[in-house]
C-alpha cells in the first residue's frame, strides 16, 4: 500500500487530503460536460409529427424510409410518424394541429384552405395524376364518347376531375357513387369505374383481368393533370420554424430517392408498416405501387428536382375547383406553394 | 527337344538357337523373328479387350431394355395416378361442392322468401323484425340478417333505415346499422345488387362487428309498388359466417397429402393452409409474386368458372405439383386442391428407386459375373497364346496348362496339347531322316568315287599306240549312275570297247553296272566273238538277277592292223559312224535283246571295217532323250548335225562339243538320265590319221 494512503487511513486530520479533492473537482466538470453536451444534442433534434393521409402503403414510402434510415435524424428532426386512414382524415388533424406535417391531394388542400384552414404545400410529390377511368373493352368503350349515357362510379370526395373530363368532352354520364371497392364495376354494375393507377388499377388487375381486357382513360393525358399527393403544414408552423419545415421536406425526398433506388428494401419498410396496421394488401400490390409512385413522383424533366409545383398544374386544379363551385375563389400559387429554404 | 539336328560328330548336344546351322537345317523358323513383344500386346489385348466388349456390349444392352422397360412401366403407371387421381378428386370435389351448395342454397332460398314476403304489403317493424329472428332461429349457418330500406323507403322520411340481427356471444342481438358513420348505400352489398337488380353473392370480407369473423353476403333486392310503380324498396342482407366453409373445404383431403383452397369472385384465398393468404393474396397476386404467366392464366379460368386438372410448374403453388379445380356454381367462387407429385408419386418414386437400384446393383452383379466368365475364356488363352509363342520360338517343351473344363476353350487346350505331340514327333522324325539322308549322301559321294575309279578316266589311255584315239566321259544324273563305258586291249592288236545303260538310276543300277562291266572284262578274250561274250555275260546276270534289272550293251572288237570291227549290240541304240569326210550315219547294226532279262538269248556280231579317220561315236540314250524345259527330247537328229560339225576335231572335242550341246539344249531342265559318250577314231595301222579333204 501506498504510504501516502496509510498515511490518509491513520491520519484523522488529514481525511481528505488534497489529491482527492482534485480527482473528485475533475470528475464532477467532466460529468456536467457530458450532461450538457448530450443536452445540447438532444437539444439539435427538434420533434415534429407527420400524418399520411391514408392507411400505410408505398403511397407513404419516402416518409416510411426516412425515418427507418434516419434521414430525419440527420436532418435534426425526431419524428412521429402517426398512422393514417379513413377515420382519421389529414386536412382535419392539420387543422387540428394534431399533425405538424401531413399529406393531401392538391384539390383536396386548395378546398381546405378555402374552408379558411391556412395551410401551405411546402413540397408537391406527385407530378403527374393518377387517376383514370376504366372500362371493360367488352362493354364497347373506346374512345370517351363512348361513356356517353353510361353509369360511371366516382367518389365523391374526388369527383372534380372526372366532371372537368365529361365536361370537355361533352358528355353526360349516369353518376353512381363509388364505395371503398371496385366490386361494382368487376361485377358490372357500372360501366367505368374511377380508379388510381397505383391502387385500384392493380385491384382491378389482380381480380384476374388483364390489360387488354380494359380500356383506360388517364386524365392528366387529356389535359387534366390534377397532380395529387403533396406536403402540407400550417402557414403558423412554417413561419415558426422554416429551416424545420426545409429539413423536413429534404428528409422525406430523400427517403423517396432511396425508396426509388433500392425498391425491394423500402417494400421491406412498407410491409412492416403494413403489417403492423393489418392492412389488407399484399406485396406484389405495393411493388406495383410503389413503381407508380416512382413513375407520378418522378419529373418529366430530371433536370428538376423533385417537389415542384408548376404554376399551370395548380391553376388548373384551382380553377376547376373554382368553377365547380367547391371553392370561393382561387388562391394565390406564391401564397400557397413555399418550396425550398428561404432565399437569402 | 530342340529343333538343330544333333550332329552325330560332334557330340554337341544342341546348336545355340538362331545359329545358321540351325536356320539352314530346319524347315520351321520362328513366325515372329523380330516380335519379342507379341506375347504381351496379345495378352493385354485379349485380357481387356473380350471382358470389355463383352461387358460393354451386354450391359449396355440390358441397360438399353431395362431403361425401355422402366421407362415404359413409369410413364403407364404416372398416367393411371393421375388418371386415379383426377377422378378422386372429382369425385370427392363433386360431392363436396353438392354439400356446400345445398347450405348456400338454403340461405338464398331463405332470402328470397324474406325479400319476397317484405314485397308484401305494409310490414310493421316488429313483424318485420320477428321475422328476421325467426329466420335466423331456423337457420344455424346464418349469422346475421338485415333489412335496410332505400331512403325514406321504410317511413317516408329516415334516410336510413336497416335493423341488423346477428348472433353473439351472449344471443341474438339488434342494432340498427346505417348513418353518417357508415353510408350503406355505398356498400357493396347494398350497391352491387341494386345496380344489377338481381340477388348476388358478395365477396368474402370480415365483418364489421366485433369478432373479425369472416363472413359472406347474400344480398337480394326487393320491390315495392307505389303510385302504380314497381321500384326498389331496399335490400335484404344475409350474412354467412364461413368457418363452416373453410372446414368442410380444408377437411377435402384427408388422405392424401396436398391441400384444398378456395378463392373468390376475385381470385381473393377464403380458405388456405397457409393463413396469412387469406384475404390477403390472390391467386394473381401469387402469380404476380413469382411472375408466373400459366398461374394467372389458371386462375383466370377458375375465376370464370373453369374446371381442369392441371399440372403447376411455378413455385407459387409449391413446384411439381398438380392442381384440380372446379367452381362453386351458386356463390361464383372455386375450390383448386393442389397434390404435389412427392406425394402423388411418393410410392412410384419409391419404387422406382428400389428397381433403379436393384437394376444397379445387377448390373454390378452382371459386370462381375461378365469380368469372371470372361477371365475364364482369356486367361487360358491368354496362357495358350504365351505358350505357342513360346512353342514358336522352338521350345517345343513347354508345358501346357492343364484345362478340365468341357467347353470350348478346354477343347482348344486339348487340340494344342495333341498339335504340340504331333509337332514334336514330326520334327523328331524329320530330324531322323535328315540324319538318316545326310548319312545315305556322304556314303553316296563314296559310292561315286569309287564308281568312277571304275571307268577308265585316263585320256589319253594309250599313248603309245597310234592306231586309235579313244575318248569317253560319263555324266550320271545323280551321285551314281546306271551308265557304264569300258575299253581296254585284249591283245596287242585288238582293242575291245564298249557302252552299256543298265535299267533304273542310281546305287542299285551302280551295282548292277559294276557288275556288267566286271563280267565282261573277265570274260572278254581274243578270240571270243562279241555276240559270244554277251551270250556268255547274259548268262551270268541272268542267273544272279534277282532285281530284275537288265542292261543293254553295245560292244565291240577292233583290229588295229586292219580296222575290222566286230561288233554287237544288245539293246542299245546304234552308235553314230562318221566317216571321215562324210556325214554321220547310224551304224547299220542289228539289235539282239539285252541283256539280264532272259536266259539262252543268242546275239549276232556285225562287222564292218574302219577306214583311217573313221570316228565312231557311242552314246546312251540319256543324250537322245535328254529334255528340255518344254519337255522336247534332244534327238539323234540334233545329235547328228552336231557330230557333223565337230568329229572332225578329234575325240575329244566331239565328246565335248556334243556334251556342251546337250547342256545348253536342256537349259535349266534337270538331268534325268546318264549322260554317256564315246568315241573311237581309228587312224590306220601306222596310226597315221592323215585327214582327207576335210
Amino acid at each position: 500500500m501506498h504510504p501516502s494512503v496509510k498515511r490518509l487511513r491513520s491520519d484523522p486530520a488529514h481525511r481528505f487530503p488534497l489529491p482527492f479533492y482534485w480527482v473528485l473537482f475533475v470528475a464532477v466538470a467532466v460529468s456536467l460536460l457530458l450532461v450538457a453536451t448530450s443536452g445540447f444534442c438532444a437539444q439539435a433534434l427538434k420533434t415534429a409529427t407527420f400524418l399520411p393521409q391514408w392507411r400505410p402503403q408505398a403511397q407513404f414510402a419516402g416518409f416510411y424510409t426516412a425515418y427507418e434510415k434516419g434521414l430525419y435524424r440527420k436532418y435534426g428532426i425526431d419524428v412521429t410518424v402517426l398512422r393514417g386512414g379513413p377515420d382519421r382524415p389529414a386536412g382535419a388533424a392539420l387543422a387540428a394541429r394534431q399533425a405538424d406535417f401531413v399529406t393531401l391531394f392538391l384539390s383536396e388542400a386548395v378546398q381546405v384552405r378555402d374552408k379558411g384552414v391556412r395551410l401551405i404545400n411546402i413540397g408537391q410529390l406527385m407530378q403527374r395524376s393518377g387517376f383514370l377511368l376504366v372500362a371493360k373493352a367488352g362493354s364497347g368503350i373506346a374512345a370517351p364518347r363512348d361513356l356517353q349515357g353510361r353509369k360511371v362510379s366516382l367518389w365523391t370526395s374526388f369527383q372534380v376531375q372526372p366532371l372537368a373530363f365529361f365536361r370537355k368532352y361533352g358528355i353526360a354520364v349516369k353518376p353512381v357513387v363509388q364505395g371503398e371497392t371496385v366490386n361494382l364495376f368487376l361485377r358490372g354494375g357500372v360501366d367505368a369505374a374511377s380508379a388510381m393507377w397505383y391502387n385500384e388499377y392493380y385491384t382491378i388487375l389482380n381480380s384476374g383481368l388483364n390489360e387488354e381486357d380494359l380500356t383506360t382513360f388517364f386524365l392528366d393525358r387529356h389535359g387534366l393533370n390534377f397532380p395529387e399527393d403533396g406536403i402540407y403544414v400550417l402557414e403558423e408552423t412554417f413561419r415558426r420554424d422554416r429551416a424545420l419545415c426545409d429539413a423536413f421536406v429534404r428528409a422525406s425526398l430523400e427517403g423517396w430517392q432511396y425508396a426509388f433506388d433500392r425498391p425491394e428494401e423500402a417494400l421491406d419498410i412498407v410491409m412492416a408498416y403494413v403489417r403492423k396496421a393489418n392492412v389488407a394488401t399484399n406485396r406484389p400490390h405495393q411493388r406495383w405501387m410503389l413503381a407508380r409512385m416512382r413513375d407520378l413522383i418522378g419529373p418529366k424533366d430530371p433536370s428538376v428536382p423533385m417537389g415542384v409545383l408548376p404554376r399551370q398544374d395548380f391553376l388548373t386544379v384551382a380553377e376547376e375547383l373554382h368553377r365547380a363551385g367547391l371553392t370561393g375563389g382561387v388562391p394565390s400559387y406564391g401564397e400557397f406553394y413555399v418550396f425550398g429554404p428561404a432565399k437569402p | 527337344m530342340s529343333l538343330a539336328p544333333r550332329s552325330p560328330e560332334s557330340g554337341s548336344e544342341r546348336t545355340p538357337r538362331g545359329s545358321p546351322q540351325d536356320k539352314r537345317a530346319n524347315d520351321v523358323q520362328d513366325p515372329f523373328p523380330g516380335d519379342r513383344r507379341f506375347s504381351g500386346e496379345l495378352q493385354s489385348r485379349l485380357g481387356g479387350g473380350l471382358a470389355f466388349k463383352l461387358a460393354l456390349f451386354i450391359l449396355t444392352s440390358t441397360a438399353v431394355i431395362y431403361l425401355v422397360a422402366f421407362l415404359y412401366s413409369y410413364v403407364t403407371l404416372r398416367k393411371e395416378i393421375l388418371a386415379d387421381v383426377k377422378k378422386d378428386a372429382l369425385g370427392v370435389t363433386m360431392v363436396t361442392l353438392g354439400k356446400i351448395d345445398n347450405v348456400l342454397g338454403g340461405i338464398e332460398k331463405v332470402a328470397a322468401f324474406l325479400a319476397r314476403d317484405l314485397s308484401g304489403e305494409g310490414r310493421t317493424a316488429a313483424v318485420m323484425i320477428r321475422q328476421m329472428e325467426g329466420l335466423l332461429q331456423a337457420n344455424p349457418e346464418i349469422f346475421g340478417v338485415a333489412v335496410a330500406f332505400e331512403p325514406r323507403a321504410f317511413d317516408g322520411r329516415s334516410r336510413y333505415y336497416a335493423p341488423y340481427i346477428h348472433r353473439g356471444p351472449e344471443g341474438l342481438k339488434r342494432i340498427l346499422i346505417g348513418g353518417a358513420e357508415y353510408d350503406y348505400f355505398t356498400k357493396d352489398w347494398y350497391q352491387i345488387p341494386r345496380e344489377l337488380d338481381r340477388s348476388l353473392w358478395s365477396e368474402p370480407y370480415v365483418h364489421e362487428g366485433e369478432g373479425g369473423d369472416l363472413v359472406a353476403t347474400f344480398s337480394v333486392p326487393f320491390y315495392r309498388t307505389a303510385a302504380g310503380e314497381r321500384g326498389l324498396a331496399g335490400i335484404v342482407r344475409v350474412d354467412v359466417s364461413l368457418d363452416w366453409l373453410q372446414d368442410i373445404v380444408s377437411r377435402l383431403m384427408p388422405q392424401r397429402q396436398g391441400y384444398s383452397f378456395l378463392i373468390s369472385r376475385n381470385g381473393v384465398f377464403v380458405t388456405h393452409p397457409r393463413k396469412e393468404f387469406i384475404m390477403r393474396e390472390s391467386v394473381f397476386s401469387l402469380a404476380d409474386a413469382t411472375q408466373d404467366e400459366e398461374l394467372r392464366r389458371i386462375g383466370r379460368h377458375m375465376v370464370w368458372a373453369g374446371k381442369d386438372f392441371v399440372p403447376l410448374t411455378g413455385s407459387a403453388f409449391g413446384r411439381d405439383s398438380w392442381m384440380f379445380y372446379a367452381p362453386l356454381p351458386s356463390i361464383g367462387w372455386s375450390i383448386g386442391l393442389v397434390f404435389p407429385e412427392a406425394e402423388l408419386f411418393g410410392n412410384i418414386f419409391e419404387l422406382n428407386r428400389v428397381i433403379l437400384m436393384i437394376g444397379g446393383v445387377g448390373f454390378l452383379v452382371l459386370l462381375i459375373v461378365i469380368v469372371v466368365i470372361s477371365g475364364t475364356i482369356t486367361r487360358p488363352l491368354r496362357t495358350l497364346t504365351e505358350k505357342a509363342a513360346e512353342i514358336a520360338r522352338g521350345n517345343l517343351d513347354v508345358a501346357l496348362p492343364e484345362i478340365r473344363s468341357r467347353d470350348e476353350v478346354g477343347e482348344l487346350s486339348r487340340s494344342f496339347e495333341n498339335m504340340k505331340g504331333a509337332l514334336k514327333e514330326y520334327i523328331s522324325n524329320l530330324a531322323e531322316t535328315t540324319a538318316a539322308k545326310e548319312r545315305i549322301e556322304s556314303e553316296l559321294k563314296i559310292a561315286r568315287a569309287i564308281q568312277m575309279s571304275f571307268l577308265p578316266k585316263k585320256f589319253p589311255p594309250f599313248p603309245e599306240r597310234r592306231e586309235m584315239d579313244i575318248y569317253a566321259t560319263l555324266i550320271p544324273a545323280r551321285e551314281v549312275g546306271g551308265d557304264l563305258y569300258d575299253f581296254f586291249l585284249l591283245d596287242g592288236d585288238h582293242l575291245f570297247f564298249s557302252i552299256g545303260d543298265v535299267s533304273g538310276k542310281g546305287v542299285p543300277a551302280a551295282l548292277f553296272m559294276a557288275v556288267t562291266k566286271t563280267l565282261m572284262k573277265g570274260m572278254a578274250d581274243r578270240d571270243l566273238a562279241p555276240s559270244a561274250l554277251l551270250e556268255a555275260v547274259n548268262g551270268e546276270l541272268c542267273r544272279e538277277n534277282e532285281t530284275s534289272m537288265f542292261v543293254t550293251i553295245f560292244c565291240g572288237v577292233l583290229d588295229l592292223k586292219s580296222g575290222r570291227l566286230s561288233c554287237t549290240a544288245a539293246g542299245h541304240p546304234a552308235p553314230l559312224l562318221i566317216r571321215a569326210g562324210k556325214d554321220p550315219e547310224p551304224l547299220v547294226i542289228g539289235q539282239g535283246f539285252l541283256l539280264g532279262a532272259l536266259e539262252g538269248v543268242t546275239y549276232r556280231t556285225t562287222e564292218i571295217v574302219l577306214a583311217p579317220g573313221d570316228n565312231l561315236l557311242l552314246y546312251t540314250d540319256g543324250v537322245t532323250e535328254a529334255q528340255n524345259g518344254n519337255r522336247e527330247f534332244y534327238g539323234e537328229a540334233r545329235l547328228r548335225r552336231v557330230a557333223a560339225v565337230h568329229a572332225a576335231g578329234g575325240t575329244a572335242s566331239l565328246v565335248d562339243a556334243v556334251v556342251a550341246d546337250v547342256r545348253s539344249f536342256a537349259g535349266d531342265a534337270p538331268q534325268y538320265d546318264d549322260i554317256t559318250l564315246l568315241s573311237v577314231v581309228y587312224q590306220g595301222a601306222d596310226g597315221d590319221s592323215r585327214r582327207r579333204d576335210r
